[in-house]
């Protein structure tokens, strides 16, 4: 299987997800169902293709019942820090974008009751706490940090979000994006992180849930939605596993 | 029915049939995708070669991998309730000898080892023992490395997430040599093989 496959893939992904997401609610996961589609968008022989994709979306729904809201990750200690952090991202280490943190505003929309933009000094003025947690990167490799910043339970609460929508998304000054369920965003351990060891890591706002892989923790977070409506994800429309938890 | 000389008795179960092969599948998968998404982080100094990979790209191989990881484990669960409810696994792998397994396969390697349709020689039974476990320890393995935060205590029990990811590779390891023999006797031990489609063994000549 070459690549264009995958690519092929990932370009249906999104259809797929809104009319399954539609259908699931009246009769559940099919297959016929998902192959009622094939006659407009999918090609003849993408039935495994199409299978692979209905099969994650069923995992979706599997992790999302395996999630307990009240189990915490493992914590460790100062020293067992994973120093150099790795530097992971779908560019290079160079192009990381440079963002002024004096004029730095965070945007808000969607399901939000209070959409005013937030600046640096405004998110530090909020309760702060940090975490020292295990990444585990869907590549495979882990490693251990340490984060700081506003617990994003108390920050949805705390700017009216509708906390019974299904998603949370995230826009990204890299252009990266991604969305995670609100079980998972309401999660204790769920960070709105400001400070951690270097700036490339996601300066000045970033997301840090050790609840799922590190491709759902955003970086260089510019804007926060929330919705009902499955926002995808920069991984997740090229063919990842959109729930992706730990 | 009475067997005669020449009525051809059932020796594999049907549905010993039917799982083994829906297992062979589900390994297959599980083996070549599982290289691939070894190959986007290797643990050891090696990657496998590309075209020995299932999924394309890490992606693809994901996807493969926590698709088929569910024939594999429901597959897995009826082929054990059916080997010990029904008394598969007593009448066709007890009694287990290690000393007869050495013994059979120093026979096995001087071509002395005759392979009686329907009955497993001791380096068999020894040898499935051991693949079904290797398995039940890759599905393990597999979940603490899947949900190292939800099923902590299973991670913490293999040794934490890194260790786990070790203990994962070398169940995959141990079921590819185990493959690498089993295959090979198969294809090269006359009549063995489509006995495992069939269920019957040949009529002796
Ligand atoms: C193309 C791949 C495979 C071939 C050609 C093959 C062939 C065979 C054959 C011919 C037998 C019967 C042996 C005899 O009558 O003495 C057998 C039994 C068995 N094989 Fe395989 N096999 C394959 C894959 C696998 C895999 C992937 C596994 C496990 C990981 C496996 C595990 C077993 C076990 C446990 C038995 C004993 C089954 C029982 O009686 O319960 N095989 N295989």
């Amino acid at each position: 299987m070459k690549p264009p496959r995958s690519k092929r893939l990932s370009a249906f992904r999104p259809q797929i997800a809104r009319l399954e997401r539609r259908l699931f609610l009246k009769q559940g996961l099919s297959l016929g169902a998902l192959s009622l589609l094939s006659g407009c968008t999918l090609k003849d022989d993408d039935a495994v293709d199409r299978l692979l994709i209905a099969l994650s979306r069923f995992n979706d729904k599997m992790q999302a019942a395996l999630f307990d809201p009240s189990k915490l990750a493992p914590t460790y200690t100062e020293a067992e820090i994973t120093t150099p952090f790795p530097f992971n991202a779908y560019y290079e280490e160079k192009d990381i974008p440079r963002i002024d943190g004096e004029s730095y505003r965070l945007q808000l929309s969607g399901l939000i009751a209070d959409k005013r933009p937030w600046s640096l000094s405004e998110l530090r003025a909020l309760p702060q706490s940090s975490q020292i947690t295990r990444l585990v990167c869907v590549e495979g490799w882990s490693a251990i940090g340490n984060w700081r910043g506003v617990a994003f339970r108390h920050f949805l609460e705390r700017i009216g979000a509708d906390l019974t929508a299904r998603y949370v998304g995230f826009k990204c000054a890299d252009k990266y994006y991604s969305s995670i369920d609100m079980p998972s965003a309401l999660h204790p351990q769920t960070l709105l992180a400001l400070d951690f060891t270097d700036a490339k890591y996601g300066y000045p706002l970033r997301l840090r849930l050790p609840t799922k892989l590190g491709f759902k923790n955003p970086k260089f977070i510019g804007e926060i939605f929330v919705t009902n409506d499955y926002p995808g994800g920069y991984w997740e429309d090229k063919g990842y596993n959109w729930f992706s938890g730990s | 029915m009475v067997g005669g000389a020449d009525k051809p008795k059932t020796i594999h179960p049907l549905f010993v049939r039917v799982t083994h092969w829906v297992n062979a599948f589900a390994i297959f998968v599980m083996v070549l995708s599982g290289w691939r998404i070894y190959n986007a982080s290797p643990i050891f100094g090696f990657e496998f070669p590309k075209d020995f990979t299932l999924g394309g790209w890490l992606a693809g191989a994901l996807a493969w991998h926590f698709a088929a990881m569910w024939l594999l484990a429901l597959n897995g669960f009826a082929y054990l309730a059916y080997g010990l409810v029904s008394g598969h696994f007593r009448r066709s792998f007890l009694p287990i000898s290690l000393r007869g397994a050495f013994d059979d396969v120093f026979l096995a390697m001087r071509g002395l080892l005759h392979h009686a349709p329907g009955r497993y020689n001791a380096a068999q039974r020894v040898s499935y023992i051991a693949v079904i476990l290797a398995v039940i320890v890759a599905i393990l393995s597999g979940l603490a490395i899947w949900k190292p935060v939800q099923l902590q205590t299973l991670t913490a029990a293999l040794g934490g997430y890194e260790a786990a990811r070790r203990v994962h590779f070398f169940a995959m390891a141990a079921i590819v040599a185990f493959l690498v023999v089993h295959i090979g006797l198969a294809v090269s031990v006359k009549g063995i093989l489509a006995a495992m489609f069939t269920g019957r063994a040949e009529a002796p000549r």
